[in-house]
């Protein structure tokens, strides 16, 4: 998995509060048997006209120029700043691959849905709660250019202008994703402890390993 | 001891070890798999060269991709078959037991689980789907995941995990005439709203719950996510055991003598504390239909469709004006006035067999109003839909002008060849009324399989518990 140190980098405003992963990555894209490529086709309802198939090259789509996405101020952004609930629906990991595919590092929200919240981390993909007043203030103060730094090891978010915002995250999720770790070789150095316990599970529940 | 919630037993049941921060690993008794979001977790193995910590823990399915009309023809999208044969092959390489296309027992992944007993109280339950809550009807911990999680649980049987708040939602009393499991939830639903169970797992409990079938609680778990919940739970009662008892995957002789004593301790203790608490009384709630993109988006069928200038908050009074430009309606219309297009009764919230001799007693003897283009009844597994034949359902739905179909999530979510049109409207009983869920510019009603079908008769949604 990609780390995440610090980045300094503009913000895409997707000012939309309940943004689902049906919405983040149409049902059609998700027949791949592959992990990469999602980007072209991230937001393909609200991004194109047109109905989007797999596979399909985007570079002639028509845009649908009003959408955050197609506007020329914001291209470049890795920071996605955006309402509360993002992420909410479908477990699809496809959402926070179509994101990474695209470019994002970072998302900034009041609140995420719990799965799409803790895929990210499995994407190398930060993402921070901040207060609904926080993100209001960013919001208005996001246009054409502007920048935000990121630091995840001082757990800040820095302004060109403007105060410090400091937000919370899991220490054992930002040590992981600080130094891009391997979940699953980690839990297999922990493979004594699992098999203990399915010793001592077989005894209270014997149906389990019939 | 002190006093444990449900989900706090089942927490501390699979707790292999924990971090300072709290995080815990947890051990995972079950994983279904499906074919849209496993094939990067097989991938994943096979690039790191591991192997499944435990095979018998896993059973897989496909049922997103499918077609519901004739088998023997195959997938004809060379894209979705190619996610089919890869699951086949996946499952063939790894020596994980699959229900082929063929099977009779293939269907939704959480119709089958509950049904084969492959699913079962007191387990930590996951899948690669968000509606695995779904399993929590049983008084297990079942939670969806992605497919990083789904590698993770096959190499090590394990996930890391946070724990989640306790919320408890208790429905007092009883339900009226013509409301539902599918009403009980949308309402809670529109009470709480679709992040109001975020960072929680909800345990629905109280009178309407414990007098709902193992069918209805599924129905309810089901869409616990839809309130933000990734885990639903239901406590323990002879309902619960009545219902696994000889199914095939369940213990058999003294070991279901030893798991039924150990399963009825899966209740929440009397002085338990939970995080968050909320009542109903049941007999309020009416048959509920969604207006909007959003399962909060619900209001009564004697209701009219909300007006966003009584909204005071910007964002969502713009989210309210986004949701009726999508579908085309007008703020304080009638609910009762919006004609449909398509019926759809089926997927994993409302698909089982109580769910289809429900929607065709409403059909029995009637005929699908000629505004309305297509009905179809897609049976959540091929036993579900062998047992609804064995009764004569069938024969009713097609006599009523309802397709027949074979099971799949079909057009829940709309990946395999059913789906709406730009346009179209449809009374459906599915999970999600997202933009573009059930097809490109498609416009979603979420309805119990009585509301479902009582507009496919009559073109337009009406209040089922005036049926006749």
């Amino acid at each position: 998995m990609k780390a995440f140190t610090k980045i300094t980098t503009k913000v895409m405003p997707l000012d939309r509060a309940n943004v689902d992963t049906d919405a983040i990555i149409p049902k059609q894209f998700l027949k791949s048997i592959r992990r990469a490529g999602f980007g072209p086709y991230l937001f393909d309802e609200w991004r194109y006209q047109d109905m989007g198939e797999p596979e399909m090259d985007c570079t002639n789509r028509p845009l649908k120029t009003e959408f955050v996405l197609n506007n020329a101020d914001y291209q470049g952004a890795e920071i996605l700043l955006t309402r509360e609930n993002f992420g909410c629906g479908s477990s699809r990991e496809h959402a926070p691959w179509a994101l990474e595919d695209y470019g994002f590092r970072a998302i900034i929200a009041p609140s995420f849905a719990d799965i799409f919240y803790n895929n990210c981390f499995k994407n190398g993909i930060l993402p921070i709660v901040l207060s609904a007043e926080q993100v209001d203030s960013l919001f208005k103060q996001v246009t054409a250019g502007y920048q935000l730094s990121i630091d995840l090891e001082q757990q800040s978010i820095t302004p060109e202008k403007g105060e410090v915002l400091n937000f919370t995250i899991d220490e054992t999720r930002k040590y992981r994703l600080y130094n891009g770790l391997d979940d699953i070789a980690l839990t297999l150095l922990q493979s004594d402890a699992i098999k203990a316990y399915e010793v001592e599970r077989q005894e209270r529940a014997p149906w389990l390993f019939a | 001891m002190s006093a444990k919630t449900l989900y706090d037993k089942l927490w501390d049941d699979h707790v292999v070890l924990t971090e300072d921060d709290g995080t815990s690993l947890i051990y995972i008794d079950r994983q279904l798999i499906h074919e849209v979001t496993s094939p990067q977790a097989f991938e994943g193995l096979r690039l790191a060269n591991r192997k499944p910590w435990r095979i018998d823990c896993n059973l897989a399915v496909a049922d997103h991709n499918v077609p519901t009309t004739e088998r023997s023809v195959g997938i004809t999208d060379p894209v979705a078959k190619l996610q089919v044969e890869t699951l086949d092959k996946n499952c063939a390489e790894f020596g994980i037991t699959e229900f082929d296309m063929g099977d009779i027992r293939q269907g939704i992944v959480h119709v089958m689980g509950p049904e084969q007993g492959a699913t079962l109280p007191g387990m930590t339950v996951v899948c690669g789907d968000s509606h695995t809550s779904t399993h929590g009807a049983s008084g297990a911990l079942a939670f969806g995941i992605g497919t990083s999680e789904v590698e993770h649980a096959l190499a090590t049987q394990c996930l890391t995990q946070k724990k989640s708040k306790n919320f408890l939602i208790k429905v007092n009393g009883s339900v009226g005439k013509g409301v539902t499991a599918k009403d009980i939830v949308l309402a809670i639903i529109g009470e709480i709203g679709t992040a109001g169970g975020t960072g929680y797992a909800i345990e629905f409990a109280g009178e309407a719950i414990a007098a709902l079938s193992m069918e209805g609680r599924m129905t309810v778990c089901n869409m616990a996510i839809e309130a933000g919940a990734r885990t639903g739970l239901i406590a323990v009662d002879d309902t619960t055991l009545d219902y696994y008892r000889g199914r095939p995957y369940a213990p058999k002789g003294d070991h279901w003598l030893i798991a039924e004593r150990a399963w009825q301790k899966l209740h929440s203790d009397d002085e338990a504390v939970f995080d968050k608490t909320l009542e109903l009384d049941a007999s309020t709630i009416k048959p509920q239909v969604t207006w909007g993109t959003s399962p909060e988006m619900v209001v009564s069928i004697d209701d009219t469709v909300p007006n966003p200038l009584d909204e005071f908050d910007a964002v969502k009074q713009q989210s309210m004006q986004n949701a009726l430009k999508y579908m085309g309606l007008t703020a304080e219309q009638p609910i009762s006035s919006i004609q449909i297009d398509k019926v759809f009764i089926g997927s994993c919230t409302n698909s089982r067999i109580e769910d289809l001799r429900a929607a065709a007693a409403i059909v029995e003897g009637k005929q699908r109003a000629e505004n309305v283009s297509l009905a179809m009844v897609v049976a959540g597994s091929g036993l579900v839909k062998q047992q609804a034949e064995s009764e004569g359902l069938d024969k009713i739905f097609i006599a009523a002008g309802f397709e027949w179909r074979e099971p799949g999530c079909s057009m829940c979510l709309a990946m395999n060849a059913d789906k709406l049109e730009a346009g179209e409207r449809c009374a459906s009983t599915s999970n999600r009324n997202f933009e573009g869920r059930q097809g490109y510019g498609g416009r979603t009603h979420l309805v119990s399989p009585e509301m479902a079908a009582a507009a496919g008769i009559v073109g337009h949604f009406v209040d089922v518990r005036e049926w006749n």
